[in-house]
């Protein structure tokens, strides 16, 4: 990779394969490594791998867990280093906003054993709600960082990430991105090194956070700031290469390798973090440069501290601070700075591209439910989950969604301002409930509101690929464990009336969600299948539509199901439909809304399978 | 089709990383079969880098994966114009991504059948034509020098498995790059469930033939699109006097344009987006409801 080897102390020289490892392997190799005793996550995209592979180490050594949300996960890695060991957690950018109230104040309390957070950012947005940019709180919070660009660099520096964190006492956050976590590419491992623990540390002055604590670790923050960048001016992470002098480009993670790509003979400085900088190594490199250019993902962070430090550069002028970077826009920022001259290829073929938004699966139990909202014609609020995809056309059923747990109080909002006509019904996913969902819906109660909260119960994290819960009976490591019952857990709130239903029971469903919102107060339903793809893909019977009984209504076209599409077949000015049988999952949903009884259980041995 | 189509291998030779793209929808096995070919480039001593992103791949969405081998490989992306293979496992992903191949020496490979997403028939008026891109077989392998369109999915249906398609693509794509046939069949055996092991090496045999027979494209059958050429208007009409307000009709508009008044008597409230489906008219047991195309 061209890059040069770092401190010797922190790559003891056990080397002992090379292995084809995704960024996020490579950082759970990395923790792994290091020693971790500890880890906790909350499963969000792009970071769920981490947690996933941790879980793939012996139990002995690492103890790893899927917490309730990213708070508890933090909290979980933080009580680990109070106990003396290494302790990790990892989560996607947003999580972070939920972990900062544990994260911004045991940044004051530093860390006694290593404390290393991964977050995984996600700049195009691609699977989140936002693209915020995960350096800014590092800066809000004095935390170190460091930024790997490839997979190997993952594994280096989650690894190096614990010394730093031991070293300075503090936590560290290790930045990855959606490109690199989802990159898969050669990465040299090592052995674990077994740390011994430390025990706890009995000093109420650093570890318990009252005013008068505070107000003494504050400066030593600040203080560990110039340290840190002293320290990362001295180790051998941030990588000169010494190339044209006409421009320099400073940059940082995986954009390092789409600068190498469109202008492989530039002078480069790669720095390994963002925060704080490494200011002598960034100075001595500007001067050796007649212009200085950064090129950073998202928000201009290494650029106002250059301009900080006094530095002139340029860089969000001509680099975009929306979306992710790849070759192109890198390119284009080049071209627009007057670095390299325009290409403009002409397309082979002008297409315009199909919109193909991921939609609900085929037999997906969530569809039902916005069925069925629609028909009563509620006011949904919406969560973060696969079900918030029922927001777009044709079922257009979620009239909001902000994020983790938002759904209820917002639906408390609502209810409070008087203004809504229509019924109000907050909508949320299993996971999500146990996550954010608990705190508002007692507050619902509490502030005796009339509204409807649908749990959307299929028993998984299904959005991020399948995770286990609290509610599933199920360990991360797949052993079995206490379970959170759903309706016991909201009667408990207070909650009067509360009921479970089939969510294939479209019908029901209906005259359920009905009666709910009816129910003066705070009303619980719960539907209740298990998602069609994970833990196990549920293939059931596959339906078929009798052309001859089809009107073309469109009817069964408002599921948005996957495997119903149009035939060439015209009745009355519209295409009938017909069910695609390797799709059909048999949840019969489409069965239930033909006006014309035209779509049946498909005949063993008939069809087109 | 006149044009010669025997793929000349990629030159894995040079210094530049050889770039190969497989594209195509959530669940059709993208992924798998990137999988494969990285790690045939990484066990034959080539460094690899696979990009891709999850998340929405198993919800019918848009699916990418770079992969780049070579001596050396910076970006973990392609970079627009450079890949030396688009693998498109869906006609219009593969159209999506054209502006990735090379132009000149660029080899597409891709699955003639169309899957068209929900939301390309969202627009449910009398007439109304499905969303999907019309861009014809016929018309891309014209315009693109070494585009290869076949069946795949027939082929793989024929030997009892659509899911196979995958690697009867694959078996196009291996001709593409120097590895022996011992080597491509391990790595399949490997990725697929095992229970498929026996079907997917048939397809990816026929994938290979088919390329080495000299095909380019399939047939142009997929092509024929029908028109219907309908009048796009229609009109409600309800006679109020013989409304009961049984609600039936409200209750099965597919479309929700329908109301009860406060005089409980059933009413148009949003025009626009009545189908003109007949539904309410068929069912009104009152004849109160009479839909006419304009």
């Amino acid at each position: 990779m061209g890059r040069e080897p770092a401190g010797e102390e922190y790559y003891p020289d056990d080397e002992v394969e090379v292995l084809p490892l995704m960024g996020n392997e490579a950082i759970a190799r990395g923790a792994w490594e290091a020693g971790v005793k500890v880890a906790s996550a909350y499963p969000g995209t792009p970071s769920t791998e981490i947690l996933e592979s941790m879980a793939n180490f012996p139990a002995k050594e690492v103890e790893a867990q899927w917490a309730t949300n990213e708070k508890v996960a933090v909290d979980v890695a933080i009580g680990a280093s109070f106990a003396g060991v290494r302790a990790f957690a990892a989560m996607k950018h947003v999580g972070v906003n939920v972990a900062s109230d544990a994260l911004m104040s045991q940044t004051y309390i530093g860390a006694h054993a290593g404390l290393v957070i991964a977050v995984c950012d996600d700049p195009g947005i691609h699977s989140s709600q936002n693209e915020q940019d995960t350096r800014l709180f590092c800066r809000l919070g004095n935390i170190p960082l460091l930024e790997p660009a490839d997979a190997q660099e993952a594994l280096d520096y989650t690894r190096l990430a614990f010394e730093i964190s031991e070293t300075f006492d503090t936590p560290v956050i290790v930045r990855s991105s959606t490109r690199l976590s989802h990159t898969r590419s050669p990465v040299r491992v090592g052995n674990r090194t077994e740390i011994d623990c430390r025990g706890f540390n009995e000093n109420p002055q650093k570890n318990v956070m009252i005013p008068s604590h505070a107000r003494l670790s504050h400066p030593k923050l600040i203080e560990r700031e110039s340290r840190v960048g002293e320290y990362f001016d001295q180790i051998d992470l941030n990588h000169w290469e010494r190339g044209d002098q006409k421009v320099g480009i400073i940059t940082v993670g995986t954009v390092y390798s789409y600068v190498k790509e469109v202008l492989p003979t530039a002078s480069i400085l790669k720095l390994a973090s963002s925060y704080p900088l490494a200011r002598e190594t960034i100075s001595d490199f500007c001067n050796s440069v007649d212009r200085v250019l950064v090129v950073e993902e998202l928000e201009p962070v290494i650029e106002e501290g250059l301009k900080v430090m006094g530095i002139a550069t340029e860089g969000k002028a001509f680099f975009p601070r929306v979306g992710e970077f790849s070759p192109e826009v890198v390119r284009q920022g080049l071209e627009s700075a007057g670095v390299i001259e325009s290409l403009a290829p002409k397309p082979l073929l002008e297409v315009e591209p199909l919109a193909r938004p991921p939609v609900l699966c085929a037999g997906c139990p969530h569809t039902s439910s916005y069925m069925a909202l629609r028909g009563l014609n509620a006011r949904v609020l919406g969560d973060i989950g696969c079900y918030t995809l029922a927001a777009i056309e044709p079922l257009e059923a979620i009239d909001t969604c902000v994020a983790m747990g938002s759904s209820i109080g917002n639906a408390v909002g609502m209810a409070k301002a008087g203004t809504e006509t229509r019924p109000l019904v907050a909508t949320i996913g299993d996971s999500t409930f146990l996550h954010a969902g608990l705190p508002p819906l007692i507050d619902a109660v509490y502030n005796e509101v009339d509204i409807t909260v649908l749990i959307l119960d299929n028993s998984t994290t299904a959005m991020t690929g399948g995770q286990d819960h609290a509610a599933t009976g199920k360990t991360l490591r797949g052993e079995q464990t206490n379970r959170v019952k759903f309706d016991e857990l909201v009667r408990a709130t207070g909650v009067k009336w509360v009921k479970t239903v089939d969510s294939y029971d479209l019908a029901t469903l209906y005259q359920t969600i009905r009666e709910a919102v009816e129910f003066k107060g705070v009303a619980v339903v719960i539907s209740d299948r298990p998602c069609v793809l994970d833990p196990v893909k549920i293939k059931g019977q596959p339906f078929e539509i009798k052309a001859e009984l089809c009107v073309a209504c469109q009817s069964c076209m408002n599921l948005s199901c996957p495997a119903l599409v149009w035939t060439d077949e015209i009745f009355d000015g519209h295409r009938k439909v017909k069910i695609d049988a390797p799709t059909c999952m048999g949840c019969s949903l489409c069965a239930q809304v033909c006006p014309t009884d035209a779509i049946r259980l498909q005949q063993r041995g008939s069809g087109n399978q | 089709m006149t044009r010669q189509g025997v793929i000349a291998p990629v030159e894995m030779a040079n210094t530049a990383p050889t770039n190969v793209l497989v594209v195509g929808v959530g669940g059709q096995g993208v992924i798998m079969i990137s999988k494969a070919v990285a790690r045939l480039c990484q066990e034959n001593g080539l460094e690899v880098k696979q990009s891709e992103v999850h998340g929405m791949a198993k919800r019918g969405g848009s699916v990418f994966s770079h992969i780049r081998f070579g001596q050396e490989v910076k970006s973990p992306l392609i970079p627009q114009g450079e890949a030396d293979i688009l693998l498109a496992m869906e006609w219009a992903e593969g159209l999506r991504w054209l502006p990735y191949l090379n132009p000149e020496r660029g080899i597409f490979i891709a699955d003639t059948q169309r899957i068209v997403p929900p939301f390309s028939c969202r627009d449910r008026n009398r007439g109304a034509e499905s969303g999907y891109i019309n861009t014809s077989v016929q018309e891309l392998v014209e315009k693109v020098p070494n585009a290869f369109a076949m069946d795949a999915t027939s082929v793989a249906t024929e030997l009892g498995n659509a899911r196979a398609a995958n690697t009867v693509l694959l078996g196009a794509l291996s001709t593409a790059l120097e590895f022996s046939q011992e080597e491509w069949h391990r790595v399949i055996a490997e990725a697929v469930p095992p229970k498929t092991v026996g079907v997917n090496k048939e397809a990816f045999v026929k994938g290979r033939h088919w390329v080495e027979s000299g095909e380019t494209a399939t047939d142009f059958s997929s092509d024929n699109v029908i028109s219907l050429k309908e009048p796009r208007e229609s009109r409600l009409e309800i006679t109020q006097a013989w409304c009961k307000g049984c609600d039936i009709c409200v209750k099965m508009c597919p479309e929700r344009c329908l109301q009860l008044d406060q005089h409980q008597i059933v009413q148009l409230i949003d025009e626009k987006r009545c189908t003109g489906c007949r539904l309410c008219e068929w069912l009104c047991p009152d004849f109160a409801i009479s839909v006419e195309a304009k």
